[in-house]
């Protein structure tokens, strides 16, 4: 019970942390001077094309970019109502891509839930390899376990994601055979769901989970690594040693249980690097995610699909974050719930 | 030996501080921080080696055009994507000193693109301290004294030319000025904002604390990059190359300060109840000459650290930036800007000496995380 209390609390800063990110993100498109259609009318003036014109004068009624700033925040949230009513954010309508010149929920559709999928699996390729990577070099430390894994660990860290994704769909193309570009076979592109279209995907995404998730890994590994240490060093791990435990056993017995906590949690604070990682290397390769619509909206102004775009990618990490969030509290009993104590 | 009256035993030499074993535990008592600081990290070895190697780095950012062999935008129009040249110092079993042979293009009618010939008859040995085009050291000195220069008549690519035929290895050291310098404008920026959010909020806690931290929280649960791209995406495309260089750098710097904003208050919040700042509070001494003087110098060890560790996210969120196109433009030349042609898979397959310039970003990255592993393992002297 207490436990779904503290679920609402987390669910409601979170929408209260949503409305703040709203507002940022709306001041941030809304920085550079000028708008998609001023630039167009603009441009259709000179060359003298009416009709052009009278299109996106009626576009501009109809998404209130005639009115001020604050009251076009107000509509595009969906707080008051606009031209045709409420229709903002919350209501489902996320407004009109003009780059594209169709809806912005039809220009993004799939790409929403690949960028989604692309996420989860990074996530889960951290896990997957920092746990047995991190105990590993933790039960071995100061052998050459322990220093190859910091060393690719850093390797990861230190070398840029795009390049790391150009150069493993080079050799991954090269000598295994790999897919390159794209989530998916060109020939499944719109095509209804089948087990050859998903094996499809999972093939396209071996390389960008790996791209995506090395530098997580690596960080994640060492602070598992830093706190499997401090456990180990502690004297009941020196008593079940001596009473005769098996090492694999009395490793995974405590010392991991109690090191598995901030292990959890940490998927947290990794989790925008991670987002932003993947938007980078969508872009880089071709990935139908929501990073390339982001760059072009960015690009030609058409703010209210960079306005969705970003407004999702933050959301996506917010819901990430609490999730990490309720799972420690899950986990460790000792966590308190609620405010933190001063 | 002797024996005294009461019994013990006391040796007759005479006393020599110099073999006395507790002088050297002495000695630390006495020694500065700074001294024993230095005296831990010299044993950190790979922190040592990146921090030296960083150092000279920067001391010789300034000369970048003396050690080019070329200017960065002087482009050698009849070689486009030159291959790496060799240095060779032996000919036909006789040393002549370094030299290079000279290479012609030859159109490859079969892959449509140019191929070179080497002509390896002719040995034209390197220039030293020669003349050619103009640049200034450290921006405001002009000079045309290079160190190495192309002998007349061939051409001198150590790593290669990019596809307008400029060299590569000379892009690199500018690149160098300009990507380096990022992250320590970005850092100062951060730091600006980190130690003066940070410390008011630790400081005088209360409402201004939890507006703070509600920023902080909403701030670091955001991807950076996507808002590095929104911010840099608002900069006018009219403004000059320097202009964007420092704006991009502040938009790094902009989005890094949560976290650090976020130690400095902790620190604060646990220093505030020392009895060094009642004192000072006693004594009249306003809030901010507290912060600066009683406070924040009790960890610019640790923020120096911190700082260390940041800047590699500098030079690498730079890179990323330029790379996609929303950062640094041609004709500004960083290593990102130079990665921007590189980035098809076709030039890493047909050129890959296009893509040479990360080997410099991951050596000044892991570099800088080294040093800064290093500082943060020795910067507490006292604790073992």
């Amino acid at each position: 019970m207490i436990f779904l209390r503290y679920a609402v609390y987390r669910l409601l800063t979170m929408v209260m942390t949503l409305w703040v990110v709203s507002i940022l993100i709306f001041v941030i498109i809304n920085l550079p001077p000028g708008d998609y259609l001023s630039n167009q009318i603009a441009e259709l003036r000179a060359t003298g094309q009416a009709e052009g014109v009278a299109k996106a004068e009626f576009l501009r009624k109809e998404y209130a970019l005639d009115k001020p700033l604050w009251q076009q925040y107000l509509i595009w949230v969906g707080f008051v109502p606009g031209p045709q009513g409420y229709s903002g954010l919350i209501q489902g309508d996320f407004g009109w891509s003009f780059e594209f010149d169709r809806p912005v929920s039809e220009v993004v559709g799939d790409a929403l839930w690949l960028t989604v999928l692309v996420n989860v699996s990074a996530v889960l390729f951290v896990y997957i390899v920092a746990l047995p990577l991190g105990v590993l070099a933790a039960a071995r430390s100061k052998t050459w376990v322990d220093y190859s894994a910091a060393f690719v660990g850093y390797l990861g860290l230190a070398t840029p994601n795009f390049l790391l994704a150009l150069i493993l769909f080079y050799y991954g193309n090269k000598y295994l055979g790999l897919p390159i570009g794209g989530m998916m076979d060109p020939s499944f592109e719109g095509q209804p769901m089948s087990w050859a279209k998903v094996q499809s995907v999972l093939l396209h995404l071996i390389v960008p989970t790996f791209v995506i998730g090395t530098s997580g890994a690596a960080a994640m590994m060492q602070r598992l690594r830093a706190n499997m240490l401090d456990e180990l060093s502690k004297p009941y791990v020196e008593t079940a040693t001596a009473k005769g435990l098996p090492p694999a056993r009395m490793l995974t017995k405590y010392p991991l249980r109690m090191a598995f906590n901030p292990f959890v949690a940490d998927i947290g604070n990794l989790l925008p690097a991670m987002v932003s990682g993947s938007v980078l290397v969508s872009v880089v390769l071709g990935l139908q995610t929501i990073g390339p619509s982001l760059l072009t909206a960015l690009k030609s102004q058409d703010q209210f699909l960079a306005g969705f775009v970003l407004m999702f990618v933050a959301l996506l990490t917010l819901i990430g974050t609490m999730i990490s969030d309720l799972l420690l509290v899950l986990l460790d009993p000792r966590i308190k719930y609620g405010e933190r104590a001063r | 030996m002797s024996m005294q009256p009461d019994g013990r035993y006391i040796d007759n030499a005479p006393y020599d501080p110099a073999i006395d074993l507790s002088a050297i535990d002495r000695e630390d008592m006495d020694a500065s921080n700074a001294r024993l600081v230095w005296r831990k990290f010299r044993r950190h070895r790979l922190g040592l080696i990146s921090g030296v190697f960083l150092a000279l780095c920067y001391i010789v950012l300034p000369f970048a055009g003396f050690i080019a062999p070329y200017t960065p935008n002087e482009r050698s129009a009849d070689f486009l994507y030159h291959p790496p040249q060799d240095i060779r110092f032996w000919h036909e079993g006789e040393f002549i000193g370094p030299y290079v042979y000279p290479t012609t293009a030859v159109a490859d009618l079969e892959n449509f693109r140019w191929s070179y010939d080497v002509d390896e008859t002719r040995p034209m040995p390197l220039q030293f301290f020669c003349q050619g085009s103009t640049y200034s050291i450290a921006g405001f000195i002009p000079s045309n004294t290079h160190l190495v220069c192309a002998p007349v008549g061939a051409t001198l690519f150590l790593w290669g030319s990019d596809r307008l035929g400029r060299d590569v290895f000379s892009r690199i050291l500018y690149g160098a000025q300009l990507s380096l310098t990022v992250g320590l404008i970005g850092i100062t920026v951060s730091f600006a904002l980190g130690i003066f959010f940070g410390a008011i909020a630790g400081y005088f806690g209360g409402a201004l604390d939890w507006t703070i931290q509600r920023a902080i929280e909403v701030l670091r649960s955001l991807p950076e990059l996507p808002l590095w791209l929104a911010l840099s995406a608002a900069v006018p495309s009219n403004w000059g190359p320097v202009a964007v260089f420092f704006i991009i750098s502040i938009i790094l710097g902009v989005l890094d300060w949560p976290g650090l904003a976020r130690a400095v208050r902790a620190k604060f919040l646990a220093l505030r109840e020392e009895e060094f700042v009642r004192a000072a509070e006693m004594m009249g001494a306003r809030p901010g000459r507290i912060i600066m003087r009683h406070m924040l110098p009790n960890f610019s060890s640790h923020l120096i650290a911190s700082a260390t560790l940041s800047i590699p996210a500098m030079i690498l969120g730079e890179t990323a930036l330029s790379f996609l196109g929303l950062g640094l433009r041609a004709p500004a030349v960083s290593w990102g800007v130079m990665l921007n042609d590189a980035q098809n898979l076709a030039s890493i397959e047909i050129y890959p000496w296009t893509a040479i310039p990360m080997l410099p970003i991951i050596v000044v990255v892991l570099a800088f995380n080294f040093l800064g592993d290093g500082l943060r393992d020795s910067l507490d002297p006292y604790k073992d």
